[in-house]
């Protein structure tokens, strides 16, 4: 990551008083205590994983789609990789890519710059929370190549599957994939904590609670929420290895114990984790939107209150994932009620979103491309999910791919979708430097597009009774059939191009970061903090003592009236 | 020397940074405990023959070691008024009782689990006594980190450093009390 040339004037600047000194290369890169430069670690940390995450799932695919082939650059998948390569997609997709590029990166970039702090309150805190999150990270890559392979009891590693060795017949790689979760999880406790109390405690002068962008706010709840739920499974998993490990039977039926009980202890933090990554993506699009729209987010406070909604309401859903796992079906209505009154707040946000951009200048640059087809995918998402959420229907869909499809059509947008409008939207202020617009464009078309040919498909396959984990359908008489088959290859292909696509990103991202056309301090002409700061990597402090900005005013004010420019920044007397 | 940021010196809500921190890793830390407990509750209601495993516990070394974990919470409580005097050597000495009262609490600990192995009640012999070692372990782990943290906070203080790290860690020191009485009941007494 190298610094433009303006970038040594800007630092020159930025340099002040006894705050200043020069950091050494390990304190820059390698070890550093500096908010931004932590969040470019979570984010290129986030963005390996997803290479190897995406791999997975190219080598699945082509399993199931050209059943028993040599799958090129991975060779015949096995039953048992195939488990594993489905578990390690899943879990490594949510806990190290969503979580570490929404949650820590965005978190760890944006809300110093944004509520007009140096940095967090805890930087070396912040740190740690990085590097534990990193041993983690190599703790699941160390999973893969221990005897017996990766984990391959799913995500969601239900006992009894997880909980014996002769069942799962991975012995060392479930033990140490749960040990790389709870780590994580380590990590982001610490991490959470640091967010919520920088964001409480170290906001600029005049900075109100309702001056605060909507995406400080969503990262801030998303980090409570995950504080508030993680813990029982912390708990569980604790047990859980000690089932794997000490031969306790806290999940084993046979010897008193209750497989049931792992499935509430993962799922109160599961459905909630859901909405951890959902909020700061869906509160990156809030920023976006009125940028390009040229006008104020309508009903901020609206946004906030259903944000917060969302995160309440969201503890009391879990049990939805266990309709078919023998729960009393009086408790099957109550979650019913509750997962369906879910779809109310976020539908409210969609609408002000929507309202956002009634009679605003519209302008499909890339980061708004990709906030508007977020909106526009995670809708289908949302819709499907009340099929999946009435106990009634969801009794025939479980465990099909229409579940799968759902939630990609959720966790792809969230993960995927938010995680490029994010980088496409502040790259200019994380690297001094415009993207491409050109590549830009077609990168989003590319995606989207594919994507979607992945997933409509597997509507129909799941609705055609095509259960989750089946390794090949050929086997069973009323899924072989080829209008079935037929529909598993056009996703199976609709990924490889939308993989393809990647390279252009990739491609665009690092050329963009050394050769990139320079951006001045404010290219999108916003009106939050974080772009009053010099355009190219500011020093460690952001500001100097002098400009340390104070707030005026709320965040979204464009168009506003009685102004030469069309916008009022929030420091701005 | 190492860059020390304004935002750290800020206050918004007016409640000082580190004192916030520590309710919100407090938070963090019920639904943990939450989890072991109300599965451990759920479990004891579906199983009324564990009142029988459970009188098998020590209640004598669980009681000495209720009232050693209180006493360390006083002694945490008086650090904290001679920090607030400003009196960094006596609130260190204080906080040297309490890390005291933390190793009394493992020592007992460590004979009645002995004592309980060597008898047969293993963590694998039945439901009640894997939630009677986990629950108490992941508590002991607590223990034994709060000493750790207390050790560093106490070598500060009698330096004259960090004073108002003296509260901080006392109201974890509280919390972690506060856990374990809880646990002693649901653990020792009911049946």
């Amino acid at each position: 990551m190298s610094h433009p040339e303006h970038a040594h004037a800007d630092h020159g600047h930025a340099a002040h008083g006894d705050h200043h000194h020069e950091m050494s290369f390990s304190e820059k890169y390698l070890f550093p205590t500096d908010h931004k430069y932590i969040a470019k670690q979570y984010m290129l940390t986030g963005m390996i994983m997803a290479v190897a995450a995406g791999f997975f799932a190219y080598a699945f695919r082509m399993q199931l789609a050209f059943p028993g082939m040599s799958v090129p650059f991975f060779g015949v998948v096995s039953p048992t990789e195939y488990n594993s390569l489905v578990t390690q997609h899943g879990s490594i997709m949510v806990f190290w890519v969503a979580m570490p590029v929404l949650i820590a990166a965005f978190g760890n970039f944006l809300i110093p710059l944004m509520i007009g702090a140096d940095d967090m309150v805890f930087p070396r805190l912040n740190r740690l929370s990085y590097q534990l999150f990193l041993l983690s990270a190599i703790l699941v890559v160390v999973g893969w190549f221990v005897p017996g392979g990766g984990f391959g009891g799913a995500w969601t590693s239900y006992p009894p599957l997880s909980a014996k060795a002769e069942y799962s017949l991975t012995p060392a790689g479930s033990s140490i994939w749960l040990a790389a979760v709870a780590v994580e999880f380590a990590a982001f406790l610490l991490g959470g904590i640091n967010f919520v109390v920088t964001a409480m405690n170290a906001r600029a002068p005049g900075m109100k609670w309702h001056d605060v962008p909507i995406v400080v706010w969503f990262i801030c709840i998303a980090s409570i929420l995950f504080m508030a739920s993680v813990g029982p499974l912390i708990a569980g998993a604790i047990m859980l290895l000690f089932d794997q490990q000490l031969g306790t039977h806290f999940f084993d039926p046979v010897a008193g114990g209750d497989p049931i009980l792992w499935q509430h202890l993962f799922w109160f933090f599961g459905h909630p984790e859901v909405y951890v990554v959902l909020l700061p993506a869906i509160g990156i699009c809030a920023e976006i939107i009125p940028v390009f729209a040229r006008k104020k987010l309508f009903g901020y406070r609206a946004i906030l209150y259903t944000g917060i909604a969302t995160g309440v309401l969201s503890f009391f859903v879990w049990a939805h994932h266990q309709f078919v796992a023998g729960i009393d079906p009086r408790m099957a209505n109550v979650f019913t009620i509750t997962t369906v009154l879910i779809s109310i707040p976020i539908a409210e946000m969609v609408f002000l979103y929507i309202a956002t951009l009634y009679g605003g200048s519209i302008k499909f640059s890339v980061p708004m491309l990709w906030a508007l087809s977020f909106i526009f995918c995670f809708l289908i998402g949302g819709v499907t999910g009340i099929f999946l959420g009435a106990s009634g229907a969801d009794i025939y869909l479980h465990d099909t791919y229409f579940v799968v499809a759902h939630f990609h059509y959720t966790f792809y947008p969230i993960a995927i979708i938010g995680t490029f409008a994010g980088v496409t939207h502040w790259f200019p202020k994380l690297f001094g430097r415009y993207m491409d617009e050109k590549l830009g464009q077609i990168h989003f078309w590319g995606t989207v597009l594919s994507f979607n040919l992945i997933f409509i498909p597997l509507f129909f396959t799941g609705l055609a009774g095509d259960h989750r984990r089946i390794y090949n359908y050929n086997n069973f008489a009323e899924l072989g059939t080829p209008d079935l088959q037929w529909l598993r290859i056009l996703a199976t292909v609709a990924l490889v191009i939308m993989l393809i696509f990647q390279v252009l990103f990739v491609y665009n991202f690092i050329n963009s970061i050394f050769k990139g056309k320079l951006a001045p301090t404010n290219p999108w002409k916003a009106t939050t903090l974080e772009w009053t700061t010099p355009s190219a990597q500011p020093g460690h402090g952001n500001w100097t003592p002098e400009t340390m900005p104070s707030v005026y005013r709320g965040p979204y004010e464009y168009s506003a009236p009685g102004r030469d420019d069309d916008f009022h920044p929030q420091n701005v007397p | 020397m190492a860059f020390r940021p304004i935002a750290t010196t800020r206050s918004a809500t007016g409640m000082p940074t580190g004192r916030l921190a520590i309710w919100w890793l407090i938070v963090s830390e019920i639904v943990i405990f939450g989890g072991v407990l109300a599965s451990y509750i759920m479990h004891r209601i579906g199983h009324p023959e564990w009142a029988y495993q459970a009188e098998h516990t020590n209640l004598v070394a669980g009681s000495v070691n209720t009232i050693v974990l209180l006493t360390s919470s006083l002694l945490a409580v008086l650090a904290h008024n001679a920090a607030e005097m400003g009196d960094g050597k006596k609130a260190a000495k204080l906080f040297v009782g309490t890390i005291l009262g933390g190793l009394v609490f493992l020592v007992i600990k460590s004979f009645e689990w002995g004592n309980e192995i060597a008898h047969g009640y293993t963590i694998t012999s039945s439901g009640f006594w894997a939630f009677y070692y986990t629950a108490a372990g992941i508590h002991g782990t607590h223990v034994l980190v709060g000493m750790i943290v207390m050790g560093f906070v106490a070598y500060d203080a009698w330096h004259g450093r960090e004073l108002q790290r003296i509260e901080f860690a006392g109201i974890y020191w509280h919390f972690v009390d506060v856990v374990w009485i809880f646990l002693f009941p649901l653990l020792y007494i009911a049946s």
